[in-house]
């Protein structure tokens, strides 16, 4: 019997597609969380549009908060640790998390390394912005991709971004020739190996998911075309004006977003999404998709 | 032969290529109006709350109570398992209940205590077979009816058939060693041919 190996950590990824992972503060929105169909929750001790409203230093939750959310719920419960800051997650292993979320809406607790994730036993989940990004993740452990998107906005596009990105990077490894793999490895900044490996499978080696922006469940679609595995949503459930009832519809938009009847028909009555933010209008050094490398 | 999976969340598409990579005609089912015709069922592995949230949503639990009832076989893998279960001993929910059995949800732990192990499963015959046990449940109690074809070297059973039934608490979809879904078809086949 073997623990923590790569099958296992990745079988887990793999369990979650399809599906949503909702933000949540307290073991009563965990329970929402749940109740209306989510894949994992994951406890946080603010939604990040709180974190990019509050300022300052943001820091991994409170550990009674996660050991209360988990004892509420029976799915998966996933926590964000700081860019690099492994006692972080050293700490929310010992708690028994489910997966790790080495996180930029957090504020990096170091500028130049992300943690080693390949000897932690739990999991972890990383953001990028581009394959390179994606694939130095994976080297040093990372089980499960997102896109980094801005979270705390409820403005998609910084998502779309990535995704097209890393897609569009994956369709032109698929159509290179093999003498130009490694030369493409090195302008990405990636392992030759996971590069190959895309040109003959025509995808990443984990699952990946869409997150930063995700706000009403036709973005869950458009991320779903795009070539989304599932969806994180942070404060696009809590920060709306009916979290149980925006929970519920993004989830069925998940399951049927190639079905645009039922994506309109669960978008009806929502009430109010969270408020929107203008990427433009967010000062440069505000932004958190630009932390991590 | 054409097997449908359920897709409403979880790993169905590994299934989906497996079951094709053997030359069965596999598709994923969203909607009531995507059982018919079918010879055969996978439930997938997933979250068991998230996929039966949304079977309840879209009006899939009494139609797949009937089609098991009609003599189709469906295979349900670690979610699958949980669903096809009488009862659950530590959740108070809904399920098919189509199995005289009690299984225990996430019953070796969270995801830390996640494993891979060889398993001897006999019926597929002296090779172990590499299962990837995740979140898992277990078995806890059974009636006469179901028969365990597989345990832990603890004895915990982790694998059984009841009739056309057929249950695994790991993945065989995430392995490569196609003989699980080999022996699924088989149960579909002669199901199919004495229609």
């Amino acid at each position: 019997m073997e623990k923590g190996t790569w099958k296992v950590k990745e079988g887990l990824a793999r369990m979650l597609k399809g599906g949503v992972i909702m933000d949540v503060v307290t073991p009563e929105q965990a329970k929402i969380a749940e109740d209306a169909g989510a894949c994992a929750v994951m406890a946080l001790e603010r939604v990040p549009a709180d974190i990019r409203s509050a300022g300052g230093v943001a820091r991994m939750a409170d550990p009674a908060i996660i050991s209360a959310i988990m004892k509420t719920v029976g799915i998966p419960v996933m926590a964000k640790c700081r860019i690099g800051h492994f006692a972080e997650a050293q700490l929310l292993q010992s708690l028994g998390v489910d997966f790790i979320d080495e996180s930029e809406v957090l504020t990096p607790a170091d500028e130049s390394f992300h943690i080693w994730k390949q000897d932690f036993t739990v999991p972890f989940v990383c953001g990028c912005r581009d394959l390179g990004e994606a694939l130095r993740r994976i080297t040093e452990g990372a089980a499960m991709i997102r896109t980094k998107g801005e979270a705390g906005t409820g403005n998609i596009v910084e998502a779309v971004r990535h995704m097209r990105a890393v897609q569009g990077a994956i369709r032109r490894i698929r159509g290179l020739p093999q003498e130009e793999l490694v030369a493409e490895a090195k302008a990405l900044g990636a392992s030759p190996e996971l590069v190959m490996g895309i040109h003959s499978s025509g995808k990443l080696p984990v699952v990946n998911f869409a997150a930063g922006g995700v706000a009403t469940p036709a973005d869950a679609s458009l991320m779903m075309q795009l070539g989304a595995e599932g969806v994180f949503v942070g404060s696009g459930i809590f920060k709306s004006s009916d979290p149980p009832a925006m929970a519920r519809a993004i989830v069925k938009a998940t399951t049927h977003y190639q079905d645009p009847a039922i994506v309109a028909e669960v978008s009806k009555g929502l009430g109010e999404a969270m408020a929107g933010l203008d990427i433009k209008t967010i000062p440069q050094q505000e932004l958190l998709a630009t932390r991590g490398w | 032969m054409k097997i449908g999976v359920l897709a409403l969340q979880g790993a169905f598409l590994e299934h989906i290529h497996i079951m094709q990579q053997l030359g069965a005609e596999a598709s994923p089912i969203r909607l009531p109006n995507e059982l018919d015709g079918k010879d055969g069922f996978i439930i997938p592995g997933g979250e068991s709350s998230a996929m039966l949230n949304l079977m309840q949503s879209f009006n899939l639990i009494q139609p797949l109570r009937e089609i098991a009832k009609g003599g189709v076989p469906i295979w349900g893998t670690c979610a699958g398992m949980i669903l096809l279960a009488k009862k659950i001993s530590n959740l108070d929910t809904e399920t098919l209940a189509l199995m005289d059995m009690t299984v225990r949800r996430n019953a070796f732990g969270r995801q830390i205590d996640s494993f891979e192990t060889e398993l001897s499963i006999p019926a597929l015959g002296n090779k172990p077979f590499p299962a990837v046990f995740i979140r898992a449940p277990f078995i806890e109690s059974a009636s006469q009816k179901v028969e365990i074809l597989a345990r832990l070297p603890d004895g915990t059973p982790v694998a059984a058939k009841q009739g056309k039934l057929l249950v695994t608490a790991f993945h065989p979809e995430l392995t490569g060693d196609p003989r699980l879904h080999d022996y699924f078809l088989k149960i579909v086949t002669s199901a199919a041919s004495k229609k």
